[in-house]
């Protein structure tokens, strides 16, 4: 608002929030365009909508719930392998869906690990299969993600404010109350929302633990009205559906986000004295303890799948990690691009314009790949052949698809930013590009950083909107994954799912750490 | 980025220098063009033999068509399934593929004028032979079984097999499917959206048997020396899918398209397809097949809906299904 960089930002903001709008809604509109129009839906198909809905405030909910307790045990405690860890826990967010079923079944399946334990204790093993199937693995791709997120605004209290905390004698309780509750109200409804929705267009996840048909989530509804009965309008009608419920949920969302501020500080490694008790470190520790169990076990399965032919991988899926590689440093870049200049709009225009531009930065999860992917297709067609275009629009997809995540971190981080240093930055006359270099990206390198690597990382393992036209002979490596579990090889495909993982992981390693070096320690 | 240009570059080069060369562009499922698929080998056998660049497109075939209606830039189109041919033939982008198709090595009569097959399989069940020693012979006695098997299956809303099990069930039960499917409900560990989770859950172990093709334990055997794969065989017969190639009526490139589709039908080609495949070459003399191939058991009949009845019995079937399993 107050510096003179301020209508260019917006206009850099509007001009990111219309390319997601094109890809979003522009392709729903494509796809209405081509069909000539929506169809309508019948009683089998709202009974879909209901389910997607109700599963996913459910998965998001827990997840959410048990983020927190994580998220602050984390924050308060430093060990050995620290970031290690978060960096490891991060892990099942990327994970294609097929090497992620197989991950929690050699853990929680009929013959898994847990079955196995509870036969061996005379109980009757558990089965998985079933709406509590689902919410666990919707828990295991996203507990993660959530945890990150609200360690992130943990992260963000300045340091001051503890040690002034100490200072007064506050106990764990008044900390709580004080500055750890009006952070959670601003942080956890936007976490919960982008959980909500990715939890929308999960489908074979949903259906494979699900058990069966009682567990037909939108995004099946519409693979078949566009595989099967290639019923365009019916398509576009049910990704319509899809944004609608998002639009919902989000207006919902924002209407229960209390935004605040906690002002800024030194980025300071934060030593909390109120929180040195027993208790409260058994807490902790038990916290952490049983987030690692639940979401290393099935990863470890992962690697041991895998680890055995991951050095007589085919040259091919080399190349396709290469392929893969470039890819995901392209849609980084572009992605952060637009999240920072989304981030710097919505902290300068009016709060009602503000939360219009955020949400639009929403919208691609709640998007459906499938309809996205036809609507470009219908759109490039005419024009180009878009077989041949298939790795830059995976690189422009992905930057969209990552963008909701990327603005969780940015949005919080660039406003207090404003707030703190908007006024100096006037008093001295910094505006533009020196603003930019000497006040906005210092500040920002860790948002920066995590945004990144969040970005890069989903990036890596997203298979993208390519199925309509694939490249034969370029391919990325989700893709070759795809095609080698498609050929009877699971056990390249274990390993090649491994090195996916672990250049993800990579990725996002190597962005979150560039955000931190140098940051006082 | 650098990457992204040289590869659109080199790209931009390999079609300019290749000008002079006719190019055949066919249309093929994303598993077709793929390294582990037959598509390379059938590219350097026809280019062999062409003088020309035949290029696979690979992607959601029935989609793409659709989308492209008649500015389809195909020439032919290989890969579409037995059970969706209706809408194919309906978008009127095919012409007849011209080849004499009644010497084919099938195990039902091929009459069809425009789309032609390459390759077939029956449908069945395959299961871990060291754990299962009595497998079931027919439909009933799986369904009626006391056995706590655990099977996977694939959704018929999503998956070309799932559909193939939809009708295979339908074809043996007829008016009292859904009642099959009640019984059978039970053994269902799960049902999943495509073929490689429910085949990657049976290998890890995690169901008893999956619903696939007959010809799947051909692969364990010849690519893995695995012995312990069978695929239970049922007297009433099994459900029968083929792949199917069709020309587009107004390529502009007829006769190198009728040269492909003669392609088709010859040994070099249909020798490619089991192992490029894993299912049985349209056309290819018994004792030319591999000796896995020969040894492998055979229903005694094969059940196959006309694209007319399938088309009709689709959204019936799949109303008995989701009542059945939908609990």
């Amino acid at each position: 608002m107050a510096v003179r960089t301020g209508t260019l930002s917006v206009w850099a903001g509007a001009a990111s929030a219309a390319l997601v709008l094109a890809l979003t809604l522009g392709t729903l509109g494509a796809v209405a365009w081509r069909a000539d129009g929506f169809g309508a839906l019948g009683p089998r198909d709202w009974g879909y909508v209901w389910f997607t809905v109700w599963q996913a405030a459910a998965s998001a909910a827990i997840s959410v719930a048990l983020a927190i307790p994580v998220a602050r045990a984390l924050a308060r405690r430093q060990f050995r392998g620290r970031s290690a860890l978060i960096t490891v826990l991060g892990a099942p967010f990327i994970l294609p869906t097929i090497v992620a079923i197989l991950g929690l079944l050699a853990v929680f399946g009929r013959t898994g690990i847990v079955s196995d334990i509870l036969s061996w204790a005379g109980l009757e093993p558990v089965s998985i299969y079933g709406i509590h199937g689902i919410l666990l693995a919707h828990v295991f791709f996203n507990l993660p993600f959530a945890t990150q997120l609200i360690l992130q605004g943990w992260l963000s209290i300045p340091a001051e404010r503890f040690r002034l905390a100490a200072s007064l004698g506050f106990s764990a309780i008044d900390v709580a109350r004080v500055l750890e509750r009006p952070m959670l109200r601003d942080v956890v409804p936007g976490v919960f929302l982008v959980i909500f929705l990715i939890c929308t267009t999960s489908f074979a996840v949903a259906l494979a633990l699900g058990g069966g048909p009682q567990a037909t989530t939108v995004e099946l509804a519409i693979y078949q009205a566009f595989r099967f009965d290639f019923n365009l309008s019916k398509a576009a009608l049910l990704g319509l559906v899809q944004v609608m419920i998002c639009v919902v949920a989000g207006a919902l969302v924002f209407k229960v986000r209390l935004p605040s501020t906690s002002g800024v500080g030194l980025d300071r490694v934060v030593r909390r004295w109120e929180a040195d008790g027993l208790v409260l470190r058994l807490q902790d520790a038990l916290c952490i303890g049983l987030a690692a169990l639940f979401l290393l076990g099935p990863l470890s399965m992962i690697v041991i799948e895998g680890i055995g032919g991951v050095f007589r991988l085919p040259g091919s899926i080399l190349e396709a990690a290469w392929n893969s590689i470039w890819v995901t440093a392209v849609s980084t870049i572009l992605c952060m691009v637009f999240a920072l200049s989304m981030a710097l709009a919505v902290s300068r225009l009016s709060s009602g314009a503000g939360a219009l531009v955020e949400g639009i930065g929403f919208l691609t999860i709640a998007a459906s790949p499938l309809v996205m992917g036809t609507g470009l297709f219908v759109m490039i067609f005419p024009f180009a052949d878009p077989t041949s275009l298939s790795l830059p629009i995976t690189a422009v997809v992905n930057a969209a698809m990552a963008l909701p995540f990327a603005l969780r971190a940015l949005v919080p981080a660039v406003r207090d930013l404003q707030a703190g240093y908007g006024k100096l930055s006037v008093s001295l006359g910094l505006s533009g590009f020196a603003w930019l270099r000497w006040v906005a990206v210092p500040r920002l390198r860790r948002a920066l950083g995590f945004g990144a690597g969040l970005a890069a990382a989903l990036s890596m393992g997203d298979l993208g909107v390519i199925a309509l036209f694939s490249n034969p002979e370029l391919e990325t490596l989700p893709l070759a994954l795809f095609r080698l579990m498609g050929a009877y090889r699971l056990d390249q495909a274990a390993s090649a799912a491994l090195l996916l993982v672990t250049l993800s992981l990579l990725a996002f390693w190597i962005c979150d750490r560039g955000g931190r070096v140098n940051v006082d320690v | 980025m650098n990457h992204l240009t040289l590869a659109a570059g080199l790209m931009l080069g390999a079609t300019s220098a290749l000008a002079e060369t006719p190019v055949l562009t066919v249309y093929a499922p994303d598993y077709f063009g793929s390294e582990w698929g037959p598509g390379p080998a059938i590219e350097t056998a026809f280019e062999a033999e062409c003088a020309c660049d035949l290029q696979f497109v690979t992607g959601d075939l029935m989609p793409r068509i659709m989308l492209e209606g008649s500015r389809i830039k195909a020439d032919a189109v290989i890969g579409l399934n037995t059970d969706v041919t209706k809408q194919a033939r309906e978008t009127g982008l095919f012409g007849p593929h011209g080849q004499d198709t009644s010497a084919l090595t099938m195990p039902i009569e091929w009459t069809d004028e425009v789309f032609m097959p390459f390759n077939w399989g029956y449908s069945g069940f395959v299961y871990d032979n060291t754990k299962i020693t009595n497998a079931p012979t027919s439909f009933d006695a799986l369904v009626n079984s006391d056995e706590d098997w655990k099977i996977v299956i694939q959704d018929p809303r999503s998956s070309f097999s799932g559909l193939a099990l939809l009708l295979w069930v339908k074809s043996v039960y007829g008016d009292d499917a859904q009642a099959a499917w009640e019984k059978l409900a039970p053994k269902i560990l799960t049902v999943t959206a495509g073929w490689s989770e429910a085949y990657g859950m049976f290998t890890d172990g995690e169901a008893d048997m999956v619903f696939s093709y007959t010809t799947s334990p051909a692969y364990h055997i010849m690519a893995e020396e695995d012995l312990t794969k069978s695929a239970a065989i049922f007297e009433e017969g099994h459900y029968m899918t083929a792949e199917l190639i069709g020309k587009i009526a107004s390529t502009d490139q007829p006769e190198l398209t009728d040269q492909f589709m003669s392609f088709i039908l010859t040994d070099a080609f249909q020798t490619i397809i089991p192992e490029g495949n894993w299912s049985y070459p349209a056309k290819l003399d018994f004792e030319k097949l591999p000796e896995t191939f020969q040894t492998l058991p055979t229903p005694p009949k094969a059940l196959l809906y006309s694209e007319e009845e399938a088309a009709a019995l689709r959204d019936p079937a799949l109303e008995e299904w989701l009542s059945a399993l939908g609990r």
